[in-house]
This record gives C-alpha cells, structure tokens and sequence, in this order.
C-alpha cells in the first residue's frame, strides 16, 4: 500500500520543527522531505520516504541481518547435511 | 540504489526460496496484507520461486481498491463544483465511483490534480485564495502522519479555503475480519512493513495470540518478502504464533511515537466502510470533533447516499484472500484495466490489476 | 473487411459511446487506448496497404522504382523548454527517427507550427533557431512548413506537426512482418531518460537531478547498421509508451513471443530512482532517442559493435530475442530473481503511484 523509497539526507534546512526540511537524495535524484516525524535525523543519515514524509531513519545495522540470516541457515544445513552422512556412515 | 539493489539480488533470494523448500512440510496458505508487496510479489515473480505447497494469497492492503465507491462519488461531485480544485494521489484517478472515475471528471473539464504529497495542497491552497482546495486523503496507517500534517498545518497557518475528503483506514481490524470470517484460509501474516514503521507492532501480539497466527512485519524486496516468508513458514511448521520483525532496518517494535502523535492530534479512531467488504468497526480514521471544519463532507454538505457496485465484481473475496483473482469469471474478459468492474482492476497495486498485467499469458489464449 | 462504401454508411462510431463518450487523455498516451483509437477508428477509416503495414512511417515505391518513406507526428509537449531540449529539436528528431525507423533516410520535413495568441516571441524564436540547428545536425532541410495563431486559451503555448519524407536505399524490409523466431533484440543505450527529464519539470512533482532528455536523431546511427550490412528484420524508435509498448505492438504485429532479460535492460541510477519514487515502471517511460533493434542471430554481436561504435550507441546493450516458440503476441521478461512474467501494453497513462 505504501510506497515509500531509502534516500540519504544531504542537507537540513529550517528550525520549526513542524517543517524541518531535508534535501534527500535518492539514487541521484534530490527531492525536498519534510523531516518532523525524524528529530533525531542528521545529514548523511538514510531515512525512509513516503508521500514527502521521512517515516524512520534507516537502522545500518539491522540492514545486514537480512543477509547475516541467510548465512546462518546456510551454515546449519551444511552441518545438518555432516551429521546426516556422518550418521549414516555410522550406520 | 542503497537499501533497494541488495535485496533484489537474486542469489539471496533462491537461497531463501531453497531454504523455505527445506523446511515445509506441509501445505500452509499466507497472506501479505499490504498491495505494495503484492505487486512485488508479481512483478518479480517471487511466488514462482516458492515451492507448491506454499500459497500466497492476497490481501485488502490497498488504499485505493477499499475507498468505497460512495466517497468516490462525492470526490467527482466535488471536483465538478465551480471554483473547487481536487486533488489526489496519482492512482486514484482511474477507480470507478458508480458512474464514472475522477480521470473523466478531468476530461469533463473538472480542475482535478496530482500532488506527490499532501502537504502540497497548501500551497495550491495559498495560491488560489478564491477556490476551494480539497485532498482525498485516502490510505493506510502509513499516510496518516502526511494527512495529518496536512491538516495540521493548515489550521496553524490559517489556510480556511482547504479541507480533506478523508478514507483512511487500518489494518489490524481488518486483519481480525479476515481471520474471524467463517471462510477464512489464511494461516500466517505478513505485515505491511511501513504501516508498522509508523505504528509499532505491539498492536499485532494479541491478534497473534488470540487467532494463533504467526504474523511477520515484512518489508517490500524480493529478499524482504522471501525472509518474511521463511520466517512464517518456520513458525508455522514449529507450531507457534508470534510476531516477528523482518523489516527491522526500517520498523521498530514501537514504531514512530511523533508521527502517532500527529497522528492523535488530528484523527480519531471511527467505524470504516471497505469497498467490496462492507463496514468494519473501529477500521478507519475520521478527524476529529476540533478539525471539523477541514472536513469535506461537511463543508460541502454532502449526505450518505447508496452506491451501487457490480454485483458480478468478487473485489471482497479477492481482496479477503478467499479467492485469487483469476478465479473470477469476468477476469480478463468484461473486467480489464480499461473497464473495470472493481477497484482491485485498477491501482497497480490491486491484486486484479496485478494479475492482469504480469500473468494473465498463462491463463488465456495468445491475443489478437 | 469493409469496402470503404460500407464504412461511409456505417455511421456509428467504431469507439463504442458508451465507453467513452469523451476522449480522455490515456488515447494519446500511447498505451492500449492510443492503440485502441488508432486500430478501431483511423484503420478502419483510412485502411489501405501502406497503412496497414502499421509501421512509423508509410513505405511506397514510385513508378521509376525509387523506395519512399513518409511520416508525420505532432508536438505537444509541455514545458516547451526541458531538460536536454525543447518542442523544436524534439519535432525534428521525432519525424527523422520515424523515417529512420523504416531504415529511410530523410531528407526533407514540413513544419506546421499552432501557436497561441500571447506567446513571447523570443520563446518562438529560440524554438524555431532550435529547430534549424536540430534539422543541421539530422542533414535534413525544412522545406515547407505553416503558421496559424489560435485564441489565448486555444493552445497550450505551442504546438508544432512535422512531416517528413525519406528514401529507402537498399533492399531490406525493415517491418515488424519480418522479425523471425530467433532475431536478437538490440537497444542503443539507457533508457527512460526523456519521460523522466520531463517529470523532474512537471508541477507538483519537481524532482532535482541530473537528468536530460535523451532526444537526438537517430538517422545516421540506422544508416552505419545498413552500411555494416546488418539483416536488420525491424527497427522501432522508442516513444510513448517505452519499451513495453513498442515490444507488444512489434510481437502483435509480427505474431511472434518477444523475451527479454530484466537485468540486461540499460538504466541509469537516477532514472530508476526516480521511477522508484512515483512507483514508474521504466519500461513504460517514453525516450526520444532510444531505438529497438530486431536483428538475425549471426550478425548480432556485430550489429552491438557497430552501435557502440556510434555516439548515439555507446550505451548499446542485447536484451532479449525473439522465442522459438511461445504464445504469439506475447512478450515476457525474466526477472532480476529469475522468474518470469508478461510484460503487458501499456494501460493508459502512468500515474504518479503514490500508495
């Protein structure tokens, strides 16, 4: 339902809070964002965009786990795969 | 594009399509609620990677297939009033309201625009001071925040010649309708992951809990919704319902705390009509009492009137997850893009459109 | 079919008024209705060989034997100014890539030129000077042309009709009918670079980057493949509608399966981004310098070398063929993860999709 796009903010403009304003860049692309509901953001920081609106910030650490998962899963079936011939060697 | 290419990647995602092969067991029937991940769905070919004993089904999240044809209407009578601007979201122009869609009102010579964001109205507004600038807000938990500011920030600045023809509405009830329905199928959630960037996701432990279903907050990649998957399918197989976050680069457990306060500010809580569902209680926002006179329907004294839908349309049922969209019988023939007989047909991201334009080659014979 | 006698007394409307009583903007948009209007009401009209081929331009031969091309397009663009050009060079380009389209090569336009009461004659002038340097650098000659002012009101600024003729000067036939199971798909460069030049422009949507329009004639990059001796099967300059639109017209016409590689189609970072944004499918975005290439399988990797040789080709890149089999008429793509899907005609305008 919600399209909303990763950009990195570049600059901030504007001290009321209501319309803290970022140039947010987009793969390339600047559009102006509206910031209010992001306090914490700071230039360089990616913010998720949605009609104008910075919903959250992008969290880098979490970004990885996606990957860190499919390497953990990747990992227990290679050893369920060992013990599996290792049993049936033993049997 | 960072945070975009790296979960399109195709290796991660046959490794996550292998590894929800390794560990179904048995068939298990998910919905994603949200239309965004649904045209994902499609437009990647993401179910194409699952195994056969995994179904996807469809679900109610999108905004523009539930406005009801009744505020539809009233946005084309609006729009057609002298000295009145609307405006909208892109898509919502091609919806038919009972007679015609807002893209012929424009055609009729009505002053209908495109805006990219709500906020944007203002600006209209400020620059038309003899007219009246109306947005139809329509969306999910994800626009409010944008709406809100919207109306929020009108009053502030004191722009009396805008107001809002509000259709908001929300997912966990509709969730609880699709999973209390006596036909209902689905056996675990994925959650729209933006809705749960401004919402949090404490709202879904109890529904978890109460239905004992898994529930996943999922984002909108290919790997995204294939993680969102696994992590369903591995719930489902271990026999638990929990919440789950996939999505937490972008979603945290409690959401965006300023933008639900925004949110508050402006809205309230109210019973929602759903095209092709019917009303659901507690399902929708409506301003509140202090912001009346933002209210479109009021200052346009529009009434309630019945809207008459397709009877042959099954929009309800698709968009319930009951049935796929080319399980319709008028699929493709009486019901295309081009005259649509539901809402569903129309956005890109209705289940109906998206079937249409990504695979109907495999259900009909060759064209032309 | 019908004899034209029978169509003069059939006074109904092949449109159907009861589903649109009006035109609405989505039958010029290049999409299914554009096709619609095109197929159901001007064939039906107008039918006859040369424009039943349903190619960019008409193709006829003289009596003395000589191959003529002949086109026409209208120009109605808005802003008349955009990023990387503006309505003057596009009306040149666009009739000199039809004619190129048929492997023609142009040599003289019209110029027809509706403009409204009020319009700034220095915009007029620098269009115009626009036009003569676009016509330079094509090697073609505007040779007749006309001016009517219409009401402030009447015309959104200006718009412009070009016509143009061309000569074909070698055997191929160049024509959707003669793509062949097999035919490698070629593309000249990244595409969707004109459609979204203009949306970084349009009101309410305004976006900054970097994007211009890619308009530029594309008659000598056409005439280097013909001299290379590449069997060319078909050529389709990609406009309204993109890619997909052209890919579906050419697979319907020619009755043949088209299959294309998602991750082979050329894209610039800030055009895809900018597709992300108003939920844009890149396919569908117009270009105004960008071509299709149906060539034969064995001259395909020298065709690529020829065009990359080329400036207007260096971004050139092989994105697809043309199936063995399959369903006529359809054209599928292999996603990025490997799967496959239609890639369907283009319904309507794309609209900003915001939710």
């Amino acid at each position: 339902m919600c399209l909303a796009v990763p950009g990195r903010i570049v600059s901030i403009a504007g001290d009321d809070p209501l319309m803290r304003m970022a140039k947010v860049n987009f793969g390339g692309i600047v559009k102006d964002v509206n910031l209010a509901y992001v306090p914490e953001a700071k230039v360089n920081d990616y913010v998720i965009v949605h009609v104008g609106f910075a919903l959250n910030t992008i969290d880098e650490a979490e970004a990885n786990q996606v990957f860190e998962y499919l390497k953990e899963m990747g990992e227990l079936a290679e050893l369920e795969e060992q013990n599996a011939s290792a049993s049936t060697e033993r049997q | 594009m960072k945070y975009l290419d790296e979960y399109r990647d195709g290796d991660a995602a046959r490794q996550y399509a292998q590894a929800i092969a390794r560990i179904t067991t048995r068939p298990w029937t998910i919905m994603e609620i949200c239309g965004g991940q649904t045209h994902a769905i499609v437009k990647f070919g993401i179910d194409e990677l699952l195994p056969e004993a995994i179904t996807l089904v469809h679900g109610p999240g999108c905004p523009v297939c539930v406005t009801p044809v009744d505020l539809i209407d009233k946005a084309i009578e609006i729009a057609a009033q002298r000295d009145t601007i609307l405006c909208s979201f892109g898509d919502m122009l091609r919806v038919p309201g009972t007679g015609k869609d807002l893209l012929s009102a424009k055609a009729g010579g009505a002053d209908v625009r495109i805006v990219y964001s709500p906020v944007d109205c203002l600006k209209i507004a400020r620059d038309n001071p003899a007219r009246q600038v109306v947005f139809f807000a329509v969306g999910f938990e994800t626009t409010a925040p944008a709406n809100a500011m919207a109306v929020y920030a009108a009053r502030q600045q004191g722009i009396a010649n805008f107001s809002i023809l509000v259709s908001h509405v929300l997912v966990p009830p509709a969730m609880e309708a699709i999973l209390s329905a006596p036909q209902n199928q689905v056996q675990g959630f994925l959650a729209a992951g933006h809705v749960c960037a401004v919402m949090g996701y404490t709202e879904y432990e109890p529904i978890a809990q109460r239905y004992h279903t898994p529930i996943v907050v999922t984002g909108f990649e290919p790997v995204d919704i294939l993680q969102g998957v696994h992590l369903c399918v591995r719930q489902l197989e271990e026999g638990r319902a929990e919440v789950e976050n996939q999505y937490a680069r972008v979603v945290r457990r409690e959401g965006n705390p300023q933008a639900r306060k925004l949110i508050y500010e402006v809205f309230e809580v109210g019973p929602r009509a759903w095209r092709g569902i019917g009303e659901i209680p507690n399902s929708g926002y409506r301003l509140r009492p202090a912001y009346a006179d933002f209210d479109a329907e009021r200052r346009f004294g529009l009434t309630a009137r019945a809207a008459e839908e397709s009877s042959e349309c099954i929009a309800g049922l698709v968009l319930q997850g009951v049935k796929k969209p080319d399980q319709c019988p008028a699929f493709g023939t009486r019901c295309t893009p081009e005259r649509p007989l539901g809402a569903p047909m129309v956005s890109s991201e209705g289940a109906c459109a998206a079937y249409y334009n990504y695979r109907r080659a495999a259900a009909q014979p060759a064209r032309r | 079919m019908d004899t034209p006698s029978d169509f003069t007394f059939t006074l109904s409307c092949p449109i159907p008024i009861s589903d649109y009583p009006n035109v609405l903007l989505a039958h010029g948009g290049g999409g299914k209705l554009s096709h619609m209007l095109v197929e159901k009401m001007m064939l039906r009209a107008f039918g006859n060989p040369a424009l039943d081929a349903r190619h960019d331009s008409a193709v006829f031969t003289l009596d003395g034997g000589a191959r003529l091309a002949f086109t026409t397009d209208s120009y109605v663009i808005h802003p008349l100014f955009f990023p990387g050009g503006d309505i003057g060079s596009l009306a040149v380009h666009g009739t000199v890539n039809d004619l190129s389209m048929c492997g023609a090569r142009p040599l003289y336009l019209s110029a027809g030129f509706i403009i409204e009461e009020g319009l700034p004659m220095d915009t007029l002038w620098r269009i115009v000077q626009s036009m003569a340097q676009a016509a330079q650098r094509a090697g073609v000659q505007i040779v007749t042309g006309d001016t009517k002012v219409v009401d402030r009101g009447k015309a959104d600024g200006l718009f412009i009709n070009t016509a143009g003729v061309g000569v074909i000067e070698h055997a191929l036939r160049i024509a959707p009918q003669s793509v062949q199971p097999g035919d490698v798909l070629l593309v000249n460069g990244d595409l969707g670079r004109h459609g979204m030049a203009i949306m970084a422009v349009r009101e309410g949507l305004e976006f900054e980057s970097a994007i211009e329009s890619d308009s530029a004639p594309l008659n000598s990059l056409v005439q280097e493949l013909i001299g290379a001796g590449i069997e060319i099967h078909c050529l389709r300059d990609l406009t309204r509608g993109g890619l997909a639109s052209a890919l579906n017209e050419i697979a319907g016409a020619a009755q043949v399966s088209i299959s294309i590689e998602e991750s082979r189609i050329p894209l610039r970072d800030d055009v895809r981004a900018a597709c992300e944004i108003l939920g844009f499918d890149p396919l569908y975005v117009a270009n105004e310098g960008r071509l299709v290439a149906f060539v034969a399988p064995q001259d395909a990797e020298r065709a690529l070398d020829t065009l990359r040789a080329h400036p207007l080709g260096q971004g050139a890149a092989r994105i697809g063929m043309v199936g063995e089999g399959g369903r006529a008429g359809i054209v599928t793509l292999r996603s990025r993860i490997g799967a496959s899907r239609i890639v369907d005609m283009m319904s309507g305008e794309q609209l900003p999709r915001i939710c």
